[in-house]
């Protein structure tokens, strides 16, 4: 898959410069030996990455690999006990909370909006990091906001409440409050949990074009590896709150790979529609729906 | 809750339509936010009805005097007679009245918009009743000869009742504490401590001279008798100072009824900003405790009806602050005509009608844990 950095507009004028100081490699986001836990518990040990500007990077790995905890730390929502998260060259933690806002968008995994919020407000508080108590409602806050909702085809939902909604509207929803935030990085945690495979493929094609069009570097975790390999530039596999492999898709998705960190006895084809690699599980009755579903 | 959103629709060419359906600008210089049709009527119809109860209620007595001469009195008219019953006798308790109201209803919708609970009132997490406690304590044992009388003496009722509702709030926010404050957990930690209160309250009036608990007992279910100026000052001063900051810090309320990561995320300071509402919710829902006394239930239901009438997701706090000072006075005009000449202190009223709503709550809420 080629970047396509060219065709940009408009937010990412600030990324440009960003790259220009990092040099060539434009590493946005850089982990330096963390280590992340919770309490005495301790999940990602000794973990080193770097997200690259303009790329969509998809963490995989079995479930309580430390995937969800890795992203709370990107998004300096969880402190490393060990070692250093870095944004644009600096330390997230010693970052004043609202600067980190305007830079990074994070959306936790399946969020919960109050009962009763309208799209158009549930979007508009994406706007909190550029408001004061003063300034609620500015041009820059509407132009944004409208741009927002247009990009994830949600304009005419606006006054509806988010409650109603269905599950790819809302998470579509979501996607463009952090849109809205006008942030050129995007942390999204499993946007695609509880969406049927439509509503799955609607997002992630979204989120390609916020990459492609707006050139907005994504860092997602995902659970679906099909789906992370045919929208990701790399791929990171965890296991254990370790990586394992890091990469573009064809060079992760391999098959001692995922018997390594997935434990998976599986075949991998080339997906004959994106060329991306395909993981078919042995064992008929998976494999038959795995093929239904492609 | 289901806050209907079925706004009225905007009038196209009256103002420059907006970009966004349902928020359309509102910007005069530096200040900018959503113009919200529907929330400026409800708030001028809420006024009207404030400003006509407060005449209503202030004509009533043993001189009565009409609707229209009260309005012109308290706008500069009316004979010498008239101006002294008015502004010298009268005012004062139906101002009390107002002012407490509006400061327990933004008390109020401050804590339920923080908790995402319609539960999390200060009346029944147990702020009140900790001023209640430190309330009845001074009156109970404030007229000893002990170490405790001299300082309860000299603390004086309102600052002892502030002082109670402040640490009571503390103890629940400590013991609700575990990495962040979950809503729902601030609330049972709150009834258990508002349980707690209860019984030392009770133990305090048992433990009591029967002239000082029976004072107490007035004093507890929450009164407008006799108010006077010196009781409209401090409530007063007290809004004049904390229902701005509650303005200003509600920008922070709308990240903040997200989950806390997602507030973060959106770059709020989230620890400092809850802790900064809070203690604004407490001071107003202690103020007003120390001037009236616990008047149960505006705090939990008038934030509720705002919410309601202006169609928003979480109360809002100007519309919250008009609906609770026209709960208390209306209720204090019930409570004094109701009944013929036995005149019920106004926290008979507004636990009468409240309680009621409390078990809608309950009952909806434990619907809802099911489903």
């Amino acid at each position: 898959m080629t970047q396509t950095a060219g065709k940009t507009s408009g937010n990412n004028g600030a990324a440009r410069d960003v790259t220009k100081e990092l040099g060539a490699a434009g590493v946005r986001l850089r982990a330096e030996s963390v280590t992340l836990g919770y309490g005495d518990r301790t999940i990602v040990h000794d973990l080193d990455l770097d997200v690259v500007q303009n790329t969509i990077t998809s963490v995989i790995g079995p479930n309580g690999c430390g995937k969800s905890t890795l992203l709370r730390a990107l998004g300096r929502l969880l402190v490393p006990s060990k070692g250093q998260v870095l944004l644009d060259g600096r330390r997230i933690d010693k970052m004043p909370t609202k600067e980190v806002a305007t830079i990074l968008g994070m959306l936790p995994q399946a969020p919960n909006a109050p009962e009763g919020l309208t799209v158009g407000d549930l979007v508009a508080r994406g706007r909190h990091p550029h408001q004061a108590w003063y300034r609620q409602w500015s041009s820059d806050d509407e132009t944004s906001v409208h741009e927002a909702l247009e990009w994830t085809n949600i304009a005419d939902l606006a006054e509806r409440p988010v409650d109603e909604l269905s599950g790819g509207q809302r998470q579509r929803a979501w996607i463009s409050m952090a849109l809205a935030q006008g942030t050129d990085l995007l942390l999204l945690d499993e946007p695609t949990t509880y969406l049927d495979l439509s509503h799955q493929v609607e997002v992630l094609e979204l989120v390609r074009r916020l990459n492609r069009d707006l050139g907005r570097t994504v860092v997602m975790v995902l659970h679906d590896l099909n789906l992370a390999a045919r929208y990701s530039d790399r791929l990171v596999a965890m296991r254990e709150g370790r990586i394992i492999a890091a990469g573009t898709p064809a060079e992760v998705i391999t098959e001692p790979l995922l018997a390594e960190v997935f434990g998976l006895h599986a075949k991998v084809i080339p997906d004959p529609v994106s060329g991306t690699p395909l993981v078919v599980p042995i064992g008929t009755a998976v494999s038959g729906r795995i093929a239904a579903d492609a | 809750m289901t806050a209907t959103v079925d706004k009225p629709a905007g009038k196209p060419g009256r103002r420059p339509p907006g970009l966004v359906p349902g928020r359309d600008p509102l910007r005069v210089g530096r200040f900018s936010g959503v113009w919200r049709p529907r929330t400026v009527v409800v708030m001028a119809v809420t006024a009207a009805v404030l400003v006509l109860g407060a005449a209503l209620n202030i004509g009533r007595g043993e001189f009565p005097i009409g609707v229209g001469d009260v309005l012109a009195t308290l706008f500069g008219g009316g004979d010498p007679a008239q101006q002294f019953i008015v502004l010298d006798l009268r005012l004062p308790r139906t101002l009390t009245g107002a002012l407490v109201g509006g400061a327990l209803a933004v008390s109020g919708a401050i804590l339920q918009a923080l908790a995402r609970n319609p539960l999390a009132a200060p009346d029944i997490i147990g702020i009140t009743m900790g001023a209640s406690a430190a309330a009845v304590g001074v009156i109970v044992l404030g007229s000893g000869v002990s170490a405790f009388a001299v300082i309860a003496g000299s603390v004086g009722l309102p600052i002892a009742a502030l002082l109670g509702g402040l640490i009571t709030a503390t103890l629940i926010y400590l013991l609700a504490w575990r990495k962040g404050v979950q809503g729902f957990r601030l609330v049972l930690v709150g009834i258990g401590m508002n349980a707690i209160l209860y019984a030392l309250v009770n133990w305090l009036l048992i433990a009591a001279q029967v002239y000082e608990a029976a004072r107490a007992q007035v004093w507890l279910n929450g009164s407008l008798n006799a108010r006077g100026w010196e009781h409209v000052v401090p409530v007063g001063i007290a809004l004049a100072v904390l229902v701005p900051a509650a303005l200003v810090l509600a920008h922070l309320l709308g990240a903040l009824q997200y989950n806390d990561e997602t507030a973060r995320s959106l770059g709020v300071r989230v620890d400092g900003g809850r802790t900064a509402l809070l203690a604004v919710a407490v001071g107003l829902a202690a103020i007003a405790t120390a001037s009236a006394g616990p008047i149960a239930f505006v705090a939990l239901v008038s934030p509720q009806i705002a919410q309601r009438l202006v169609g928003a997701s979480r109360p809002p706090i100007g519309a919250s602050l008009l609906i609770g000072a026209t709960l208390v006075v209306l209720s204090d005009l019930l409570a004094r005509t109701a009944f013929g000449t036995a005149e019920l202190p106004v926290g008979v009223v507004t636990a009468v009608l409240g309680a009621p709503y409390l078990l809608y709550l309950l009952v909806r809420h434990g619907r809802e844990a099911r489903v």
